[in-house]
């Protein structure tokens, strides 16, 4: 039985580093979309592996990490819809969705 | 065999032979997602990623939140992703990149970032937490505190998924008509 | 949790499986005979006693064929593809109760294979997985036919997983829970949900009809169209994975839909008449239950044929049009409609 947060605080470390290796070694826009996905996703396994664990009315857990995973879950899904309609229109403009192109503001 | 061994004389329990499996599925899938190089492929592993957290949720007695993973991220937000990627027909992404200085320095942050916050985690007892409530995880649960403490919150939340999808149909217009 | 449950889950999952996949063939016999009838012509008629043989004789020649792997193809994912389609669409039938307990050796031994408190999430949850057998197809065949018809079908049955979701949840408010067994049993102590319910019994049984890809809405795979759609390169075995997925998805699809709306295993006027009246109880009234059961899926199946030959099918931007513009502002009135009826205290 596991019985601490531990184990799933350090798998949600692990997924964490490894969405944020992605988004910072990936060229292509969705990838780095779905790095950002597996980032947040780590976030709310977290939440949940807490909240599982919190001292609640009879017995252990509390609902307000679901709540806010749901929350975080929500907010995601919409971050996604928004990023990929940039990257539909970035595509329009550039025929490729290389975010090295998307330079034009850097000095 | 270790490990069905210890299974067998109850020393490991199963739950944490799922969660093993689960885990160790979670990393290889997240690692497909960043390191292949079609994105659709990445695309298939993320599902995979998010099957093995929804699966997780349920070990931690979380059965509705891991009814809501599966349907939302598995079963919309990845299949959104792929439909943008077979709709613009991306190919797998040509080498080149970053480099291999900023690459291996990211990769090594991240191991250090893992190992920073993994002894601790690893080395401290916590105390036993009991039996879970009866009711956690539950529908009702969840669905009395998210209407009554966090209300303010699923409201504003529920603002942005409305400013969301009018402002990705808006950006994904051909033109913008005046 | 002991041996008892153990097995007899076991035992229930297992003729579930064989159920539903020895089902397929007679529905295939079905839809053969019925369209003939419906056509003025005869069907097959030649192979055993009014052509029941012909299932099996596909089945065989279905074994025997030679199973090709295009070399163009991605494999992995072209392997996967049928199979992802299949299991997601048995997976669904999990949480469906078809009858309502049999008593052994004094133990009961519930007649559903999962009773868990989010069954309905479950069920809406797996027959999501089943879009991704149908992308995979599509992209992994490295064929532009393929891919317009997976892009095209996968696109339709997310659409009206939203119209679905919405009837669905018409039911969840007026039922106040999300166990199906709950919800039936409701049913049996009041109304069954299709009376006051009605506008949302049609919106789920149209959304189911898309869903299913079945006519009207089987454009990604009717013959005129894109040649096969996303099975264009398939054969043999992984094609009737493909086809037998399709016919357990209308399998689960009556099945939610008289779960939700025509009371499940109810008998009609069951408590006026079967348990009051006649007096049945215990293992007789399960197994009537379960025939009750039967037969109102098995009337959602035939609806099934009958409408595939009878209507014809919509272009692809009126199949989009109807389940956007249509579907889903009617499913919300619907909703709104459901909640008026519990703020009046309809549901007793």
């Amino acid at each position: 039985m596991v019985g601490d947060p531990g184990p799933y605080l350090l798998l949600a470390a692990v997924l964490f580093v490894i969405g944020a290796f992605g988004v910072i070694s990936r060229r292509g826009a969705i990838t780095i979309l779905m790095s950002i996905e597996l980032m947040l996703n780590s976030a709310n396994l977290a939440l949940i592996a807490v909240s599982r664990f919190l001292p609640g009315d009879g017995g252990a857990g509390v609902p307000d990490g679901q709540v806010i995973g749901f929350l975080v879950l929500a907010i995601a899904a919409a971050e996604v819809a928004v990023g990929l309609a940039i990257v539909i229109a970035m595509f329009r403009l550039r025929e490729s969705v290389d975010v090295d192109l998307a330079r034009l503001l850097r000095w | 065999m270790s490990l069905v061994a210890g299974v067998v004389l109850g020393a490991i329990s199963i739950q944490w032979v799922a969660f093993l499996v689960l885990a160790v599925v979670a990393i290889a899938a997240a690692l497909v997602v960043v390191l292949h190089r079609s994105p659709v492929v990445g695309a298939m592993g993320l599902v995979t990623n998010f099957l093995c957290i929804a699966g997780i949720y349920v070990l931690l007695n979380a059965y509705f939140f891991a009814a809501l993973q599966v349907i939302i991220y598995a079963g919309a937000v990845v299949v959104l992703i792929t439909f943008v990627i077979m709709l613009l027909n991306l190919q797998p992404e040509a080498k080149g990149g970053p480099g291999v200085v900023p690459v291996a320095l990211a990769a090594l942050l991240g191991l250090a970032l893992i190992a920073v916050v993994g002894r601790p985690l690893l080395e401290y007892a916590a105390p036993e937490a009991g039996p879970p409530a009866p009711d956690f995880g539950t529908v009702a649960q969840v669905g009395e505190a998210l209407f009554t403490v966090y209300f303010y919150p699923f409201l504003a939340v529920s603002l942005a998924l409305l400013s969301a999808m009018v402002g990705a149909v808006l950006l994904a217009k051909r033109r913008l008509e005046d | 949790m002991d041996l008892f449950d153990v097995v007899a889950t076991i035992v229930k999952v297992a003729l579930v499986v064989g159920i539903l996949i020895s089902t397929v063939p007679v529905l295939t016999w079905v839809e053969r005979r019925g369209s003939a009838f419906i056509q003025l012509r005869l069907g097959p008629n030649r192979v055993g006693p009014l052509g029941l043989l012909q299932p099996l004789a596909d089945g065989i020649k279905f074994l025997f064929k030679e199973d090709v792997i295009p070399p163009h193809v991605y494999k992995l994912f072209y392997v996967a593809a049928p199979a992802v389609s299949f299991i997601a669409a048995v997976l669904a039938f999990a949480v469906i109760p078809f009858g309502s307990a049999f008593v052994v050796d004094g133990r009961t031994v519930p007649l559903v294979i999962l009773d868990v408190d989010v069954g309905v999430l479950f069920l809406l949850a797996a027959s999501g997985m089943g879009v991704f057998g149908i992308i995979l197809a599509g992209w992994s065949s490295n064929n532009k036919y393929s891919m317009l018809g997976g892009l095209r079908s996968s696109a339709q049955m997310i659409s009206y997983e939203l119209s679905l979701g919405l009837a669905i949840v018409s039911v969840l408010i007026y039922a106040g829970t999300l166990r199906p067994v709950e919800i039936v049993q409701q049913q049996i102590g009041g109304t069954w949900n299709v009376f006051p319910l009605f506008i949302g019994f049609l919106i789920l049984l149209v959304s189911a009809f898309a869903e299913t890809n079945r006519l009207p809405f089987d454009l990604p795979e009717a013959e005129t169209e894109l040649v096969a759609g996303y099975h264009t390169e398939y054969s043999s075995m992984k094609f009737s994975m493909f086809f037998m997925a399709e016919y357990i998805n209308m399998i689960t699809g009556s099945a939610l839909v008289t779960t939700l709306f025509l009371g499940g295993y109810a008998l009609p006027f069951q408590r006026l008449v079967f348990e009051g009246w006649l007096g049945l109880e215990g293992n007789l009234l399960a197994v009537l239950e379960l025939l009750s059961f039967t037969a109102k899926v098995g009337f959602f199946l035939w609806l099934f044929v009958w409408v595939r030959w009878t209507l014809p099918r919509f272009r692809f931007d009126q199949l989009m049009r109807l389940g956007w513009k249509v579907l889903i502002p009617l499913a919300l009135v619907h909703v709104v409609w459901a909640s008026l009826l519990v703020m009046w205290g309809v549901p007793a």
